[in-house]
């Protein structure tokens, strides 16, 4: 079985991001694999070991964004491809789904791309199906479990609003998990060696057998949000129940409930 | 000169704070107010290869260098001091020991399922009546055939009643010319009829670990299982010091940057006359002091680790290193508990228990007295380093990675 996960480079959550003359800015914070996309790789990770197989972990990025993917190959992935060009300025969802299915494609006989549910910086969710979409497979996303896998077909649940949703397809498919597939794994000791040495390969869209895709979006303004002023009042009363009652009070006044 | 630490060594250090932060971290007050040790501590830390971590791959360890060792142990004491002292003692006290003086058979027998975290160490050394007069130690040994039979009391020994194994130093010339030079080394299985094992309560500290003692009546020792030669007890004993201070230094750093981290949240989260405490001159002075001292603590146990993977003799500064630390993590815990006022004297933060765990190290693994008469007589060129039958090898990454 051949296996991809397409992972992507992010500040750290615990980085203060703000906006500095039009730019954003994460300051000296780490850059660090996107947190949702660790779930994906242990999925990965998961099945290639239940049915024998390889993982490729692929990321998209400047020269030397290698993190995210020599964090991936020290989980386990056995190979990592970095897709960069310099034509790849500031790329918005669809021309990063049609770089990264252009990818899988140049991989080649992929069983299954897995991705995380989103990313914690642009936060849209929407590049697993716009890559199925291009790819021409169908997109299993917010996936907390796999039930089923087989050489031909796949069978998942999704965790969605209204519950969950068992769905069946054949294979390929492009998978999005969600944090309830299960704890990613540390990397190992050994997986750690091996991802410090590795040399990891660049694709150029040349090599990919692509243009660079025009962006749709821009982005002509950004700004930080305005600061919320906060006060705070500590409730007083003589017992727990006089407290939460007047707490109770002040919530109906307010009208937040 | 680089500064910079390896993508190995990052993603090493990385995987450690994962572990402790999101495993131990959410529980340790509980373990600490129980004074327990949390049961999935050892086997969580074998698991994933820390135990292990700067053992060759050959002798069932991880192949990492000395300075992984040495992030890692700051990464486990930013959380909790008794997840480094398991590296004190474990990987520091018993497997580097055996790692620089064991013969080949040892290895095989002891340092591989050490370092796989299948067999747990420990290091036994001090007694009821002897921890810095270590030359006048009492546990005795007896030659009886190819063994021999050892009796006596060890005393403050981490990890006593979970170790299998423990490198352990008795007399056995009574009538050598010089106390010292009677002592020898053996590694003695936990296990073995006549050994019995206790915990320690009570202990201001490191109450989430495991510390206690070890008896010892008639205990039958195979002679093979000496550690260096008869009578090199002491020489065997001062080198375990030298790796176990080397962990002791570094989680202390980690324990400065704990106390920096916390201080530095409460003080801007903490408002008093109208403003943050992180606006008044007087916290900014503690803080400014921790953040140097964090500094300086760090830069002296990578030195030193440094200078352990070009297999160069590190007794000075890890010494130093190990003063230097203990003492101001000590200090800086006990500044955090003020900058957090009323509230650092409560459990219901950190500080407090990271106070008390810095005390420990101001007196185990040598204590700060003896570290000022070790760093005076280097400085007064009253003591060399003659190099020693074995030396602790430097650190070579194609043999210590190959299978």
């Amino acid at each position: 079985m051949k296996i991809v996960v397409c992972v992507k480079q992010v500040p750290d959550t615990a980085a203060q991001v703000v906006v500095e003359n039009g730019q954003v800015s994460w300051g000296d914070a780490p850059l660090v694999i996107n947190p949702w996309d660790e779930y994906a790789v242990e999925a990965a990770l998961q099945k290639a070991g239940d049915h024998g197989g390889s993982v490729t972990v692929i990321s998209m990025g400047k020269e030397n964004e290698t993190e995210a993917l020599k964090h991936a190959l020290a989980m386990g992935c056995n190979e990592a491809i970095l897709v960069s060009d310099p034509a790849l300025g500031s790329s918005d969802n669809v021309a990063a789904a049609r770089v990264l299915a252009a990818a899988i494609r140049n991989v080649g006989d992929v069983d299954l791309a897995f991705f995380g549910k989103q990313a914690v910086d642009s936060d849209t969710g929407t590049l697993p199906g716009m890559v199925a979409r291009i790819l021409g497979w169908p997109a299993l996303t917010l996936v907390s479990a796999i039930s089923v896998l087989s050489a031909e077909a796949i069978k998942v649940e999704r965790a969605i609003e209204e519950g969950r949703q068992v769905v069946e397809s054949k294979l390929p498919v492009v998978v999005s998990v969600t944090k309830d597939y299960g704890e990613p794994r540390y990397p190992s000791f050994m997986g750690i060696r091996k991802a410090a040495r590795a040399e990891i390969p660049i694709w150029d869209l040349g090599q990919l057998g692509i243009e660079a895709p025009a962006p749709v979006i821009s982005w002509p303004e950004m700004m930080n949000p305005p600061r919320r002023e906060v006060t705070t009042e500590i409730i007083a009363g003589d017992s727990p129940q006089d407290i939460a009652a007047k707490l109770a009070d002040k919530i109906m006044a307010e009208k937040v409930l | 000169m680089d500064f910079a630490l390896t993508d190995e060594h990052r993603m090493a250090q990385k995987m450690v704070r994962d572990f402790s932060q999101k495993e131990v971290a959410p529980v340790i007050k509980g373990y600490d107010r129980l004074q327990e040790m949390a049961p999935f501590v050892l086997p969580r830390m074998a698991e994933l290869g820390i135990l292990g971590i700067c053992i060759p791959v050959k002798y069932g360890g991880q192949g990492m260098d000395y300075l992984s060792l040495g992030l890692a142990c700051e990464e486990l004491e930013a959380v909790d001091t008794t997840l480094r002292v398991v590296m004190s003692v474990h990987t520091g006290l018993c497997s580097m020991t055996i790692l620089q003086w064991g013969t080949e058979e040892q290895k095989q027998k002891f340092l591989v399922p050490l370092a796989r975290g299948e067999k747990i160490g420990a290091g036994a050394f001090t007694e009821p009546g002897a921890g810095s007069d270590f030359g006048n130690i009492q546990a005795a040994g007896k030659r009886d055939g190819d063994a021999f039979i050892l009796n006596g009391e060890k005393m403050w020994i981490s990890l006593a009643t979970k170790a299998d194994y423990a490198v352990l130093t008795v007399r056995t010339i009574p009538d050598a010319g010089q106390p010292h030079q009677g002592l020898t080394s053996f590694i003695v299985d936990l296990k073995s009829p006549g050994v019995t094992v206790g915990d320690i309560h009570g202990k201001l500290g490191v109450r989430a670990g495991s510390t206690g003692w070890i008896n010892l009546r008639d205990v039958r020792v195979p002679a093979a299982n000496m550690i260096g030669d008869e009578g090199e007890g002491f020489k065997v004993t001062m080198s375990a010091f030298d790796s176990g201070r080397y962990t002791v230094a570094a989680g202390a750093a980690g324990l400065i940057r704990a106390a920096l981290e916390a201080s530095v949240a409460y003080a801007n989260e903490r408002r008093a006359f109208g403003k943050p405490i992180a606006e008044y001159q007087l916290i900014q002075a503690k803080i400014a002091r921790m953040a140097l001292e964090y500094d300086v603590a760090r830069l002296l146990y990578l030195k030193a680790g440094w200078l352990k993977n070009k297999g160069i003799r590190n007794t000075r500064e890890t010494s130093a290193a190990k003063w230097f630390a203990t003492e101001k993590s000590f200090e800086a815990a006990n500044e955090a508990i003020q900058i957090h006022g009323a509230y650092g004297f409560s459990d219901e933060y950190d500080v407090e228990r990271y106070m008390r765990n810095a005390r420990g190290a101001v007196i185990y693994e040598g204590s700060n007295e003896i570290q000022h008469l070790i760093q005076a007589s280097y400085a007064l060129g009253r003591r060399r380093d003659k190099p020693l039958r074995r030396e602790m090898p430097a650190y070579d990454p194609d043999e210590w990675q190959a299978e």
